[in-house]
C-alpha cells in the first residue's frame, strides 16, 4: 500500500521552511517530488542517509523543501558535487535532481562524464524543453521550430534526446517517464534508485507558462492530455517505424546492464596499492 | 605507513606539495591534467588509495572543484591543484566554497598568463585573481610558497586555515617552486599541527547550519551524520536557507567578511630579515623572496642597512606588519614576476612618504638576486 500524498507531506517535507515554494500553479515538478519521496519511501531509505544535490533552476528548488541532507549547487555542476559526496562516503544514497539546460548544456560534459565513469548515483533529469525560471528561453531540448523567447521566429536547432545520450554515454541504467505517468515515474525511479551504477531517469514535463503558452500546446492539463497521447513503451516503440515514432515520447526502461561500477574498482586500486605498500613516492 | 616517518628527502614543490597534504590529513584530490602542476595530481593518485583516501581525474577543472566541495561536505579534507587556466575555471565553484562556507585548498601553480598564456614559465600574474577571481564580495585565504620546505608546512597551514575557519584557501606557488628539487628534513608526525572542523555540540534538532560561534564561524557537521540540513549558494538565513530578507543578507555578508577580521592576527603570517635597522625595505613573496633574500644578505655583507620581508599571506593583506614597517624606511622595493599586483597593495597600506619602487619582470624568465641588487643600488 503505498502512502498517502498527507503521510508524505508530514514525514517529508521541511516544516521550517518558508514556504510557499516557487513553482507555478500546474508545473510538473511537484509530480517528480511526489514520485520522487514515494520511491524513497517505497526503499526504506532512512532520511539520514539521502543526499539531494540539485543544479540551478526550477529543479534546483526541490531539494530545498525536503527534509534530507540537501544540496543546491551551481548551474550545471551537481553531477561533480554529487561526485565527491560519493567518493567521500559511498555508504549515502546520493541523488541528483537536474533540469534540461543543467544537465545537457552547460552541466552536458559533467554528464557524459559521470554516465561513462559510472559511479554509483542517481540523476533524475526534469526535461519540460526551456528555461523556465529565466523567463522561456530555448534549451537544448526545445523542438525544431518551437517558440521561445530567443527564438520568436521558430527554433532552427535540432533537440537533444537526454536519456539516449546517457544510452550512449554508458550510463548503467536508463529509463524515462512523462508527468503524466506519475506511478510509472514512482517506480523507474525505484529501479534506479536500487541499481548500483549510474542511473537516469529522464522525466518529460509540462511548462506551460513558458513553453506551453507560446507555442499554443494548452495549460497543464492538455499538455499532460497530450503526454498520455503520445507516450509509447519501449516494448511497443519497437514495433513501429520512425515515422510512427515521429512526435512519440517512448516510455520505460530504455537501458538497464551491468558494468564494472567506479567505486568498487577504486577499492581494488586501494587493495593493490597497499599489497605494494611501501613509500611509492619519487 | 610512509607518513609516520618522511625524515630527510630530495623533492620537488610538487612533490612536497602533496606529503604535506597527506600529513595534514587530506584523504581526497580531484583534479584535471595541466603543467606545471600535473605532478601533484600523479603523485596523489600513487598514494592516496594507500591512506584509503581517494584520488580522481574529472573531466575539466570546474568538476574537480565541485568534487572536492562535496567531498568536504561529505566530511573529507579535500584539496585540487591548478594552475592559470585551470584556476580561471574553477572560479565559479570556488565562490559557492566561499558563500556555503566549505573548507578546501586550491593549489595554483602560476605560468604566464594570461589565457594559454605562456606554458610553462614562470610567473606571478595570479595573485589579485586569487583575491578577487570570483565574483560578489567574499573572505578568501591566499598564501604564497617560496621553497621545497615552504610547500610542505604551508599546505598545512593552509588546510588548518581553511577546516578553522570554513574557508577556501588559494595557496599560490609558482613554476620555479614547483619544479626546483631540494634536500628537505620533513617533520615527524609528533611534530605536525593539524586542525579539524569544529562539529556541533546541540543535538540535530537545535542544529541550524549558519549559526555561527563566537568565532564567527559556524560548526560543520558532514553528511550522513545525522544533522539533515540544506547547503546553497543563495545568500541563506541561520538554517542555510535562501533569503530575500534585507537584514539577513547583511548580517550574512558581514559575518563572514567578519570570521576572517577575527582571526586575521593568526592568518596573516610573514617573514622579516635584518629588519631593526633597515632603511630601505624589500617586500617579496613566492620564489622571488629567495631571490630578494640572497641580494639583501650581499648588501649588508656590504654595509647596506636593508631588510626583506617575506610576505607568506598575501591576503588577507598583512598590513598590521607592513605599514609600520613603512614608517621607518624611506623606500620600499617590491619585485614581482607581474605587473604590480603586490606593490599595489603595498602603496595602499602605505601612510608615510615611503617611496614604493616597483620591479617587474613580465618575460616570463626568473628574478635574480644579481638584477635585484642592481636595482636596490639605484634607490
Amino acid at each position: 500500500m503505498r502512502i498517502s500524498v498527507e503521510q508524505i507531506r508530514r514525514k517529508y517535507l521541511r516544516h521550517d521552511k518558508k514556504f510557499p515554494h516557487v513553482w507555478c500553479p500546474g508545473c510538473g515538478n511537484g509530480i517528480v517530488m511526489g514520485a520522487l519521496l514515494r520511491a524513497i519511501d517505497g526503499l526504506s531509505l532512512p532520511k539520514d542517509e539521502v543526499v539531494l544535490a540539485s543544479g540551478i533552476g526550477c529543479s534546483g528548488r526541490m531539494p530545498t523543501y525536503l527534509d534530507f541532507n540537501t544540496l543546491h549547487t551551481t548551474h550545471g555542476r551537481a553531477l561533480t558535487f554529487a561526485t565527491g559526496i560519493k567518493l567521500a562516503k559511498p555508504s549515502l544514497n546520493v541523488i541528483a535532481i537536474m533540469g534540461d539546460g543543467d544537465a545537457s548544456a552547460i552541466g552536458g560534459n559533467h554528464f557524459i562524464h559521470a554516465a561513462r565513469r559510472n559511479l554509483n548515483l542517481t540523476a533524475i533529469i526534469i526535461n519540460n524543453s526551456i528555461y523556465g525560471m529565466t523567463g522561456g528561453q530555448y534549451s537544448p531540448t526545445t523542438p525544431f521550430g518551437s517558440k521561445s523567447t530567443t527564438s520568436v521566429h521558430g527554433h532552427i536547432e535540432q533537440a537533444f534526446s537526454i536519456a539516449e545520450l546517457a544510452v550512449t554515454s554508458g550510463a548503467g541504467f536508463v529509463a524515462r517517464s512523462t508527468v503524466y505517468h506519475a506511478e510509472l515515474m514512482a517506480h523507474l525511479i525505484e529501479m534506479a534508485i536500487e541499481k548500483v551504477g549510474f542511473s537516469v531517469v529522464e522525466v518529460i514535463s509540462n511548462c506551460h507558462v513558458q513553453y506551453g503558452r507560446r507555442n499554443q500546446l494548452g495549460g497543464a492539463v492538455e499538455m499532460l492530455q497530450s503526454y498520455k497521447d503520445n507516450a509509447v513503451t519501449v516494448k511497443r516503440a519497437t514495433s513501429l517505424t520512425e515515422e510512427e515514432l515521429e512526435g512519440k515520447i517512448t516510455i520505460g526502461v530504455l537501458a538497464d546492464r551491468e558494468m564494472p561500477i567506479s567505486t568498487e574498482e577504486y577499492e581494488k586500486v586501494r587493495q593493490r596499492a597497499k599489497e605494494r605498500g611501501g613509500n611509492v613516492g619519487c | 605507513m610512509f607518513l609516520d616517518n618522511m625524515g630527510r628527502r630530495l623533492l620537488q614543490g610538487n612533490e612536497a606539495i602533496v606529503y604535506g597534504a597527506l600529513a595534514a590529513g587530506c584523504r581526497f584530490f580531484a583534479g584535471y591534467p595541466i603543467t606545471p602542476a600535473s605532478e601533484i595530481s600523479e603523485l596523489f593518485s600513487r598514494l592516496l588509495p594507500q591512506t584509503d583516501g581517494t584520488f580522481i581525474q574529472m573531466e575539466d577543472e570546474i568538476a574537480s572543484i565541485g568534487a572536492v566541495v562535496g567531498a568536504s561536505l561529505a566530511g573529507a579534507k579535500g584539496m585540487t591543484a591548478t594552475s592559470g587556466p585551470g584556476f580561471s575555471l574553477m572560479q565559479e565553484n570556488l565562490g559557492f566554497a566561499c558563500v556555503a562556507e566549505v573548507p578546501c585548498v586550491i593549489v595554483n601553480v602560476m605560468r604566464g598568463g594570461p589565457s594559454t598564456g605562456l606554458p610553462t614559465c614562470p610567473s606571478q600574474g595570479d595573485v589579485q585573481m586569487a583575491r578577487w577571481g570570483t565574483h560578489g564580495d567574499h573572505p578568501i585565504v591566499v598564501l604564497a610558497v617560496s621553497s621545497v620546505r615552504d610547500c610542505f608546512s604551508l599546505i598545512i597551514k593552509a588546510f588548518n586555515i581553511s577546516e578553522k575557519y570554513r574557508v577556501p584557501v588559494i595557496v599560490l606557488s609558482d613554476e620555479i617552486v614547483a619544479h626546483t628539487r631540494e634536500c628537505v628534513v620533513l617533520p615527524s608526525k609528533e611534530e605536525i599541527y593539524v586542525v579539524d572542523r569544529i562539529k556541533p555540540s546541540v543535538p540535530p534538532e537545535w542544529y541550524h547550519p549558519y549559526e555561527a560561534d563566537r568565532r564567527e564561524v559556524p560548526p560543520m557537521v558532514a553528511f550522513g551524520e545525522g544533522y539533515r540540513h540544506h547547503v546553497t549558494g543563495l545568500i541563506h538565513d541561520e538554517r542555510g536557507y535562501p533569503t530575500q530578507n534585507s537584514k539577513e543578507i547583511e548580517a550574512f555578508h558581514r559575518r563572514l567578511t567578519r570570521k576572517i577580521t577575527l582571526g586575521f592576527q593568526e592568518i596573516q603570517m610573514t617573514s622579516g630579515y635584518f629588519l631593526d635597522d633597515a632603511e630601505i625595505l624589500v617586500i617579496a613573496y613566492g620564489s622571488v623572496a629567495r631571490s630578494a633574500l640572497s641580494a639583501v644578505q650581499s648588501l649588508r655583507d656590504r654595509g647596506f642597512k636593508i631588510g626583506l620581508v617575506q610576505l607568506i599571506t598575501l591576503f588577507p593583506f598583512p598590513r598590521s606588519v607592513v605599514s609600520p614597517l613603512l614608517e621607518k624606511c624611506r623606500a620600499v622595493l617590491v619585485p614581482e614576476m607581474n605587473m604590480g599586483q603586490i606593490s599595489r597593495e603595498v602603496q595602499r597600506v602605505n601612510r608615510t612618504d615611503c617611496r614604493v619602487v616597483k620591479y617587474n619582470r613580465v618575460d616570463g624568465r626568473f628574478i635574480t638576486p644579481k638584477e635585484l641588487i642592481k636595482s636596490l643600488l639605484k634607490i
